[in-house]
């Protein structure tokens, strides 16, 4: 047998994969084997560790000690100095944000040492191209567990036991969902793992395909058991190839090995999963027009009921859930729904995994049980604002979820408490934003992304929201009006009501959530044609500070419109017309002179 | 893959795969790596311990490193964290590291003649 005394896992995220990871591997390696030792150590490629910032990410085992940002030149110090003298280099340990110290280990990082892994167990743990340290870790347990021992009956009872809910967005109880496909009758029905997940900033979903992919075939395939299906299919986006092909090798593994085909741990059992390639519509995240473009179809939703579990994919009944959710089923049947019960709060069991980013020290993904509140999130796990700014609001549940702000830190992250605040779960996006931010511009970028994505089948979210954004466009310009908020709630509200799916009757969320909490923010830009954030490029207005200026004539050189007048050593002046408010005068005065307003 | 059994028997096979990121040791092994320790041949004594542990299968000991303990004219130092305490040898050669492995880490008797004591 070999014996390796150390093994060292380079993050392979996408993430950490742009940041480049692989060439800091490759180096790491190659220098190993220079010192002769190859043999007694291991490097080894995982999905994503969840510090997307800190990215290339390197974590050396037995000790734990994390490294982050590891260059080439970095990777062949660690080889020579850590792998081979077992000399921590403090140079390239994790600095905690708020107290400044330096983190000798893994373990002692609050960013890892306060959440609960268990959707992520092993996503940044194991090697997600070997399907062995899969089953090391009880990989493939469960579903031996569910063929030889439990009746479809058990499967579902325990997990509707669980309380587990869908982790896409709505929050319907999985066993729910799991019984009514069970109870459908039908000679045909189908699994469908929803894996298009294109909320903005999202990608929770992604790492967990990217770093443990067989914990999704195995979920799949005991959920085909439990409902009575033979054939599952993962409906995955485009813009995610990294997770296809890992993927792709995982099911090929698993077929080599027996736990996808015929007789399964010699059952009567049957199942097998094929993917299939989203186009990268944001519609096809919805479950009717995802089944839609399976089938080959244009991704267009339709109206609810009939609901899948009754007639979906082919018309047959068909159980959809999403990446995280069945992420959370093996865990479930090994260690029981009491246990899984035990964790979150009293409706909204287990954990949530966030994608958290914006303006926080931070960015990356963290798994937390249901629960925790926005505080805890942001500054105990994430580390806080950075550069000493104040947290200004938080958008939870992406382009369809709403905003939380200061006042909310304390606001329990479940289901029904997030909703009761105006927000929502949705997918687990958590965009913070700091005093910069301008809520008008934010509410812009949100409706400007679903007005892109509507699929246009449907009037009020084809043209509503387009309507919408216009309103928002003009008051971003200056050229806002009197009862343009009004217009907006008028819209939003119609929008709301008469959409045909989740995409339009959730679109005028972050627009209303944000008018709600900072209305003062609209009005400046209506009546007084300022940004107060000084974000709206076309309502800000520069000016030189007689008191400051020197006459230097920097900012005159600079200026690309020559629109800044003056004689040297006397007060320079802009003239509002010929500005195009570029900040060049801003950025180049050495004294400070320039001002925004 | 035909049965339960066969799972479970390729898990115990792969265990050591990912064992080692669990920090479920029972025994640590540890070398002095500090200047003295790599002068006096301490990376020949880990490389012997590497090889030993991987012919005996020895799956529940971690070998590490750590530096200069003082003790620089003894060393190659080596420590031995089992359940019942911690041990340190002096001027452990390659040799010496096979047998502390066999006849303490394994068997469970340290070899007195090696250990230093107050």
């Amino acid at each position: 047998m070999n014996f390796y005394r150390s093994h060292v896992l380079v993050c392979a995220g996408a993430g950490c994969v742009s940041s480049g990871c692989l060439n800091t591997m490759e180096a790491l390696v190659d220098e190993n084997a220079k010192l002769g030792l190859d043999r007694e150590i291991k490097v080894i490629e995982t999905g994503c560790i969840g510090t997307c910032d800190l990215g290339p990410v390197i974590v050396v085992y037995p000790e734990g000690v994390f490294y982050r940002n590891v260059t080439t030149d970095d990777a062949r110090e660690i080889a020579r100095e850590h792998l081979l003298k077992g000399r921590t280099i403090q140079r390239l340990l994790y600095r905690n944000p708020l107290t400044s110290q330096l983190v000798q280990t893994y373990g002692e990082m609050e960013f890892f040492n306060r959440q609960l892994r268990i959707a992520l167990r092993n996503t940044g743990v194991i090697n997600p191209e070997v399907i062995e340290e899969y089953i090391a870790r009880d990989g493939y347990e469960a579903l031996a567990r569910v063929l030889t021992t439990m009746s479809p009956e058990e499967v579902v009872a325990t997990v509707t036991a669980s309380g587990l809910r869908g982790r896409g967005g709505a929050g319907f109880p999985t066993g729910k969902k799991w019984g009514f496909t069970f109870r459908a009758m039908s000679d045909q029905k189908y699994v469908v793992c929803n894996a298009d997940e294109g909320d903005p900033g999202a990608f929770m979903d992604r790492s967990i395909l990217e770093g443990d992919p067989h914990a999704i075939i195995e979920a799949m395939t005991i959920a085909g058991f439990a409902v009575g299906a033979n054939q599952g299919y993962v409906y995955v986006r485009a813009e995610y190839p990294l997770a296809v092909k890992r993927l792709q090798l995982a099911l090929d593994q698993a077929r080599n090995y027996g736990f996808l085909g015929k007789n399964i741990f010699s059952t009567n059992f049957s199942f097998d999963i094929l993917i299939r390639v989203g186009a990268g519509a944001f519609v096809c995240g919805e479950e009717t027009a995802l089944l839609a473009s399976i089938e080959g179809k244009r991704g267009e939703p339709r109206p609810r009921p009939p609901y899948p579990a009754v007639k979906g994919l082919w018309g047959k009944p068909t159980l959809i859930n999403n990446v995280e959710t069945f992420a959370n089923i093996c865990p479930i049947i090994l260690y029981g729904a009491d246990w899984y019960g035990r964790i979150g709060t009293e409706t909204s069991k287990g954990t949530k995994v966030f994608a958290v980013a914006g303006n926080i020290n931070n960015t990356g993904l963290v798994e937390v049980p249901m629960g925790m509140t926005l505080r805890q999130v942001v500054y105990d796990v994430c580390g806080g604002i950075p550069n000493g700014k104040e947290f200004k609001a938080a958008q939870t549940g992406g382009p369809s979820g709403g905003c939380l702000t200061k006042a909310e830190l304390d606001v329990a992250m479940d289901y029904e408490t997030l909703i009761a605040a105006g927000s929502m779960m949705g997918s687990g996006g958590l965009i913070v934003m700091d005093e910069d931010a301008c809520m008008v511009d934010m509410a812009r970028f949100f409706l400007d992304f679903t007005q892109d994505e509507s699929c246009g089948k449907c009037t009020p979210c084809r043209i509503g929201t387009k309507r919408m954004l216009e309103i928002l466009d003009r008051m971003t310009k200056g050229e806002g009006r009197e009862g343009d908020m009004e217009a907006l709630y008028g819209l939003a509200e119609n929008i709301r009501e008469t959409s045909l799916c989740g995409l339009g009757q959730s679109a005028p969320n972050p627009v209303l959530s944000m008018i709600k909490h900072f209305r003062s923010e609209y009005e400046a830009h209506i009546r007084e044609k300022r940004c107060p954030a000084g974000v709206c490029q076309a309502l800000m207005s520069y000016n030189i500070l007689a008191n400051k200026c020197r006459g230097c004539g920097l900012c005159a050189r600079v200026c690309p419109t020559a629109a800044i007048f003056g004689k040297p050593k006397e007060v320079y002046r802009i003239e509002r017309k010929k500005c195009v408010k570029c900040n060049a005068c801003l950025e180049k005065c050495p004294f400070g002179a320039v001002v925004r307003a | 893959m035909k049965t339960v059994e066969d799972l479970r028997k390729l898990r115990e096979e792969v265990r050591q795969m990912t064992k080692l990121r669990e920090g479920e040791a029972e025994v640590r092994v540890v070398v002095g790596m500090g200047t003295c320790g790599i002068a006096a041949g301490a990376r020949e004594t880990l490389g012997a311990l590497v090889q030993e542990i991987a012919e005996r299968g020895l799956l529940s000991v971690v070998v590490t490193q750590t530096g200069c303990l003082g003790l620089c004219e003894r060393e190659p130092i080596v420590e031995v964290n089992a359940p019942d305490g911690r041990t340190l040898y002096a001027r452990v050669t390659p040799e010496r590291a096979r047998r502390i492995l066999r006849e303490h880490v394994q068997g469970g008797v340290a070899i007195e003649d090696w250990v230093i004591r107050n």
